[in-house]
């Protein structure tokens, strides 16, 4: 395991910029999670890393090393594809042992019997070793395909929304199983998705990414509660975080353009009158959908609560988050 | 009561398919079992008219095939010690006697050796440039690739004149050699266009893992392209082969001698001692095999879906 410093780091397809100057320090041992929607550079900044991509500019540092001029085998990175990629013409166990038999490890066969069982065991695919690659199901390909990456002993781990494929229940066991793997190896892992889940739970710290470039790092705890703009409060939270315009309540600092409200940012019973619109009863938790002067707004409530729509219900902020007209946080 | 399935056949569309593919098999297997019945016909039987369907087997068509033949008068025929094999036997029964081996096997071995050598060849160079093409930034490559598959568009033999004269200064004229590279250069246009196909269809990723992997570019083409290409190379070989093995214009022209092929060398037998239909359909026969053996010991390649389902799409 090593730490990872990308410095400067830009990569143009044609006219599209699609990494532009990211710089970032991935620690030893850190679960570093990249955020963002579809395009924004996440995958670009893995394969930059792996080496299957060349930097225009920037560097890509492996432990104390420019790499920028190593190819793939020579970084020792281990990847995980959004895709699986298992080689299709080998069983699982020679999947598994695919990457310790590579002319880099030349592991003798015992200690591969040996590293593939444990693996397999971790991942409970070791009743399928035999089976063909293409004769599992989607969880147990992803299995082994984090698998062929877990049998290495790597400066990091990439891993590009390996969890994206498959169901909520095997999606969630997995990312505990994978959140304790990481810890008990304390392995060094880079891990794209556009799940907030994921990136929140698994994460020892966040990259949001918004169009190629990094908008704020941090650990995951700071990037909700100290979001550098509006784009990266508006990644994380679940109900998404309400903006309206500042001076709907009073008290904005100067130059304040809108306001940004998480629904557990709103105190119920005094303040400004709203009208209740729809009530959402989840189990855990209701959410209350209002109307406040036209503007729509989400909180949430009592699971019991009596509000019904066509209600009023009076609203007041607490610890909002002010925004400039460019997007950008005032504190 | 009938029940309707969009894909289970009636028994009536069940009848009609079956009678259609006999039909077509009868059409196209007919001149087949034509040359297979007369290699074992005896040379009358083979000329008789009504053609005979039923007929007594004789090895006659076999044994002239391999051999050369003399006549001899009754008198030393009599003076001839007894035939000390069935062959000899059967020859004699004609008035004549083994004068030696035909150059049929010589022939054959010559199809064989050109044939395989340039599919071998063909098949090589051409995974080598499709890889290429389907992988790499080559510098004009459309056009490239369409140079490529604009030396199919005229009938090889329309350039002969200046292959012949081009193989007779480069001294390659019945050479094996000589053919081996004709054949090849002929086919590796079909196998790039083949071969590129195939490949594209294998996903990056495959080798980019193997690349993250610890291997070499080479090592990912070998160790994970390869196997999944094997369907498009055992079907690309066995177009090249079927090309090279029947191809008769070209080796009347260049060969004679040494690198002579089958192809031009079977009709050569009708010529010897009467015109000897059971020999030439022997010998039709014999080349039909190799060609048949390759197909069914890669048929099993050429069935898709092996690599169906690894990657999601």
């Amino acid at each position: 395991m090593a730490e990872v410093r990308l410095s400067g780091l830009t990569k143009r397809f044609g006219d599209t910029l699609a990494v532009n100057q990211v710089s970032m320090n991935i620690p030893n041992g850190a679960f570093v999670t990249l955020l963002g929607p579809t395009g924004a550079g996440k995958t670009t900044i893995l394969r930059l890393i792996a080496g299957l991509e060349q930097p225009d500019e920037g560097d890509v540092v492996i432990a104390g090393r420019s790499v920028v001029k190593d190819t793939p085998a020579q970084r020792n990175v281990a990847m995980v594809f959004q895709q699986y990629s298992l080689y299709p013409h080998m069983s699982v166990r020679e999947n598994l042992a695919f990457p310790l038999r590579s002319p880099l490890l030349k592991t003798p066969e015992d200690e591969i019997d040996r590293k593939v069982a444990e693996v397999a065991e971790v991942l409970r695919i070791s009743h399928k070793l035999a089976n063909k690659a293409t004769n599992l199901s989607g969880g147990e390909m992803q299995r082994v395909s984090i698998g062929r990456a877990l049998v290495r002993d790597p400066s990091i781990y990439l891993m590009d929304e390996p969890l994206s494929s498959l169901d909520a229940k095997l999606r969630s066991d997995l990312r505990i199983e994978l959140k304790r793997i990481q810890e008990s190896l304390g392995a060094t892992l880079l891990y794209v998705t556009h799940d907030q889940i994921e990136a929140m739970t698994m994460a020892t710290h966040v990259g949001v990414l918004d169009r190629g470039g990094l908008v704020q790092f941090g650990s995951p705890r700071e990037i909700y509660e100290n979001p550098v703009n509006l784009y990266v409060a508006g990644r994380l939270g679940q109900p998404r975080i309400n903006v309206l315009p500042a001076d709907i309540f009073a008290g904005a600092p100067s130059g304040a353009k809108t306001i940004g409200l998480r629904p557990e940012h709103i105190t119920q019973g005094e303040g400004k009158v709203s009208q209740v619109r729809r009530v959402e009863h989840l189990g855990d938790q209701t959410r209350l959908h209002l109307s406040l002067d036209g503007h729509s707004v989400v909180t949430l409530s009592d699971s019991h609560t009596a509000l019904e729509p066509g209600d009023t219900l009076a609203i007041q902020p607490r610890n909002p988050l002010f925004f400039d007209a460019s997007g950008a946080r005032i504190s | 009561m009938s029940s309707y399935s969009i894909t289970e056949p009636s028994s009536r569309q069940k009848w009609v398919a079956g009678t259609l593919v006999i039909a077509y098999a009868v059409i196209t297997l007919l001149p087949l079992v034509w040359i297979l019945t007369t290699g074992f016909k005896s040379p009358v039987d083979a000329i008789a008219y009504p053609p005979k369907v039923l007929f007594e087997p004789s090895l006659e068509g076999y044994v002239n095939l391999f051999t050369t033949r003399t006549r001899v008068s009754p008198e030393q025929l009599q003076a001839l010690p007894p035939p000390a094999t069935w062959y000899e036997e059967i020859v004699r029964n004609r008035d004549m006697v083994i004068a030696g081996p035909s150059r049929y096997g010589e022939r054959f071995l010559n199809s064989v050796i050109i044939g395989f050598g340039s599919t071998f060849l063909s098949v090589f160079l051409g995974t080598l440039a499709a890889y290429a093409f389907s992988r790499f930034k080559v510098p004009l490559k459309d056009d490239l690739l369409f140079f490529i598959l604009s030396t199919r568009m005229m009938p090889p033999i329309a350039v002969a004149i200046p292959i012949f004269l081009m193989f007779r200064t480069l001294g390659l004229s019945d050479t094996h050699l000589g053919m081996i590279l004709l054949y090849t250069a002929v086919n590796i246009s079909l196998a790039v266009w083949l071969l590129k196909g195939f490949i594209d269809e294998i996903p990056r990723e495959y080798e980019e893992a193997a690349l993250i992997d610890g291997y070499t570019r080479f090592q990912a083409f070998y160790k994970v392209v390869l196997p999944q290409a094997a369907t498009g190379i055992a079907s690309t070989a066995i177009f090249c082969l079927i090309f090279s093995w029947n191809e008769y214009a070209f080796a009347v022209l260049l060969t004679s001698g040494t690198a002579q092929t089958a192809p031009p060398f079977i009709p050569t037998i009708i010529g010897v001692g009467g015109q000897d239909w059971p020999a030439v359909a022997a010998g039709a026969t014999l080349f039909l095999v190799p060609v048949m053996v390759f197909t069914i010991l890669l048929r099993k390649h050429l069935l898709r879906g092996i690599t169906f389902g690894a990657v999601r799409k």
